[in-house]
């Protein structure tokens, strides 16, 4: 039974700049809530914005992150590329011998880690605040393996990957309304949903446990390869399925998210405001399991975005609004494409699942917040 | 076979349908079983009953007769008593030493932390032991059980430290809510920690997939060999202390005016737990729900006195392990599903009626 593998260490430059990254993240994030938060409102006709100066430079500043860490996986990997060609290659001088490896590798990878963080992230807020509970995320309740559940069923029998998003949506919702009626007692409260997720999380992992030892070696392979959340392999139809996704529900989001901060107020509250409480909660639970079931289709179950990204951004500038969903989303995409470049580069020439690395980096921190969490559930 | 199965569910569910019964009638008539004169020879006759099933039934048929001859008249030439004798016995022995570990780990740790919904897997012991022996055997090289099972109690014991410390700092101490989440992360990290190891490597995924699914058949005979002082001394250390296990449930205040040295039971419960859910994965993988529900069933059939669910969790948690490992045998004959599998399946349902039809929820 035994076979060992080569012990793997980190390569010393890489960890140095990851944590140098961690480090300075960390501080700019402390740094920005001393800032000071005027608010600008918008009036045009019926359209009315009120934006806050906070979230704009945020949001700025996740923008600018996100393509100062895209260039750097453009840049880096196994095969060498010159950084100025790496990048002519990409936006401009696309006949040359680097086409492949940055055009068809790379730069796809990229998107799709950015996009798939925003999926995982926007998410996470948006259960964390219909459920009222901050330690609540897609993950924890079962959503990502209802879908994952679907799409190893697929991959397992040696389905195609076309309709993997389609299996992995249906999976999604079915968990998610699952765990939604099984906690239903006059009324929602947070910790019961959380345990019952936790139940229907177990059972689903269960049904993946049972396909993975019943199917041969091969396919089980590419299973728990995808199970374990991996940005490999990503492709420019990845990154479209979850563009034409996030076109969807992210205006969605945006729309519903006013109906959000209404049902935080409470059934009554809700109602007495002219809520259709209800209808839109189950509206609200239909976008946020759409958005993870679309990122989970195309990386695998990736843990830990969807939990503690809204986590940080909401210590960082407060309750959601339709500003802060952006900021949250844009976020993800910081968190996700730098956990994917560390998971390339930290143990080079092994590259590791982006799902690892997340975990690696969110757990420790939740169970800090863990500790920290005052409020008695 | 479909109807074997169910009249095997059936036996095997028969302690979850007796406590929702005992539930539904307690206010009135207590507690099923109040005279243990009668109460324990009717669990040990279960518990008999379960072990010949398990020597019985499996992908080969053989008789009633077969079964008891390979036991006490064993004939060599047999092939039918082979199979029984050198296959199915080892792993109804397996069956029993985790089932018991793991169900009175579950009782030690439910009654010390006061926590309706701990139990070793559910707050990451078992994926902590898992850990450490996944990377004793595939990065460090450990082959032998002597030197492994010593990874599986390393990890247990940082994983129980860890959860433990995270739910009880902080305001409100560790409730039940906080205790199940913290479990839940350090679950999750330890297994994407554990796949990212085997992930590096096809053949290791082959063999180790298996094994963490929570499997009684193949393995384990070696480490329970080795394991079997350990583990018959934990269980006999955790049976003798329902007393302070009882006054400790009391709270911590009134077990401490009682004159009860509660950090010294603390410690030596923990010490209990951690070689009970070490040995059960080192031996049989990390296997699921086993030490939730079996010390639930057992406290609605005996009511709420330690001295007696700890020791009727020790029969009863074989016979829920093994029954879930026959109905494995059979459902998908003549392949075989890992015990650990149904055990979730029978399991994360009974955690959800916990959660959703009594109050711990709302604690």
């Amino acid at each position: 039974m035994p076979k060992s593998i080569s012990f793997i260490t980190p390569s010393t430059t890489a960890s140095i700049y990851v944590f140098l990254g961690l480090a300075t993240t960390t501080f700019l994030l402390t740094a920005v809530k001393r800032l000071d938060n005027k608010e600008i409102s918008f009036r045009h006709g019926f359209v009315s914005v009120m934006l806050q100066k906070r979230i704009i430079i945020l949001s700025a500043g996740a923008v600018v992150t996100i393509l100062a860490l895209g260039l750097i996986g453009l840049i880096v990997g196994d095969y060498p590329v010159p950084a100025w060609k790496a990048i002519a290659t990409a936006f401009w001088d696309k006949n040359n011998e680097y086409d492949f490896v940055i055009n068809s590798l790379r730069f796809p990878r990229i998107t799709v880690a950015v996009l798939a963080g925003i999926c995982f992230a926007a998410s996470g807020a948006i259960f964390q605040s219909l459920i009222n509970n901050p330690l609540v995320s897609p993950d924890i309740i079962g959503v990502n393996n209802g879908a994952a559940v679907c799409a190893v069923i697929m991959l397992a029998v040696g389905g195609t990957t076309t309709y993997l998003p389609i299996a992995a949506f249906i999976g999604a919702i079915l968990a998610s309304s699952l765990v939604y009626i099984l906690s239903w007692k006059r009324g929602v409260s947070g910790s019961r949903l959380v345990l019952v997720g936790i139940g229907i999380n177990a059972l689903l992992g269960a049904v993946i446990t049972f396909i993975q030892v019943r199917y041969p070696i091969e396919r089980v392979m590419a299973a728990a390869r995808w199970q374990a959340g991996s940005l490999f392999g990503s492709s420019w139809e990845d990154a479209r399925t979850l563009s034409i996704g996030l076109a969807i529900l992210l205006p969605a989001a945006f729309v519903l998210i006013n109906r959000l901060r209404l049902l935080q107020l409470g059934d009554e509250t809700a109602m007495a405001l002219g809520l259709s409480v209800e209808r839109d909660r189950f509206a609200l639970l239909t976008v946020g399991a759409s958005l993870a079931a679309i990122a989970v289709a195309v990386t695998g179950p990736l843990g830990f975005v969807a939990l503690l990204v809204p986590q940080v951004a909401r210590a960082v500038i407060g309750t959601l609004t339709a500003g802060s969903l952006l900021f949250t989303g844009l976020l993800g995409g910081v968190f996700l494409l730098g956990a994917d470049i560390i998971s390339q580069r930290l143990f080079a020439p092994v590259t590791l699942p982006a799902g690892v690395v997340t975990a690696a980096i969110g757990a420790p921190y939740f169970l800090l917040i863990l500790v920290r969490y005052n409020r008695e559930t | 076979m479909i109807t074997a199965s169910v009249v095997l569910l059936a036996v095997t569910s028969a302690p979850i349908l007796a406590g929702v019964v005992a539930k539904k009638r307690r206010t009135r008539v207590g507690p099923i079983i109040r005279n243990h004169m009668i109460g324990l020879p009717c669990a040990l006759l279960v518990m008999a009953v379960v072990i010949f099933l398990s020597l019985r039934y499996g992908s080969l048929q053989v008789s009633w007769l077969t079964a008891w001859d390979a036991i006490f008249d064993y004939d060599s030439t047999d092939q039918k008593q082979i199979v029984v004798r050198e296959l199915r016995l080892p792993r109804t022995f397996l069956g029993l030493a985790a089932g018991s570990s793991l169900a009175l780990a579950g009782a030690l740790v439910q009654g010390v932390t006061r926590n309706p919904l701990a139990g070793p897997g559910i707050l990451g012991i078992n994926q902590g032991a898992a850990f450490a022996v996944v990377t004793a055997i595939f990065v460090a090289d450990i082959v032998s059980p002597e030197g492994y099972v010593w990874f599986a109690f390393l990890g247990a014991t940082a994983a129980a430290v860890l959860v433990y410390s995270v739910a009880h700092f902080g305001s409100g101490g560790a409730t039940p809510i906080k205790l199940v989440l913290s479990g839940v992360i350090v679950t999750a990290l330890l297994g994407s920690w554990t796949s990212a190891l085997l992930l590096l490597d096809l053949e290791t995924l082959d063999e180790a997939r298996f094994w963490l699914a929570g499997s009684i058949s193949g393995r384990g005979t070696e480490e329970l060999r080795f394991l079997f002082p350990f583990i018959i001394s934990a269980l006999i250390i955790g049976i003798l202390m329902g007393k302070q296990v009882n006054v400790l449930n009391l709270g911590e205040d009134m077990a401490a005016s009682m004159g009860q040295r509660t950090n010294q039971i603390r410690i030596l419960t923990g010490l209990v737990v951690i070689v009970l859910s070490g040995s059960a994965v080192a031996i049989a993988g990390p296997i699921a729900f086993i030490g939730l529900a079996v010390p639930h069933m057992v406290r609605s059939l005996v009511g709420p006195d330690y001295r007696w669910i700890l020791l009727y969790c020790v029969i009863i948690g074989p016979c829920l392990l093994l029954g879930s490992d026959i109905v494995g045998r059979l459902i998908v004959r003549p392949s075989e599903l890992q015990v650990g599998i149904v055990t979730a399946a029978v399991g994360a349902p009974f955690l959800i009626y916990l959660v959703r039809f009594t109050k711990i929820s709302e604690t």
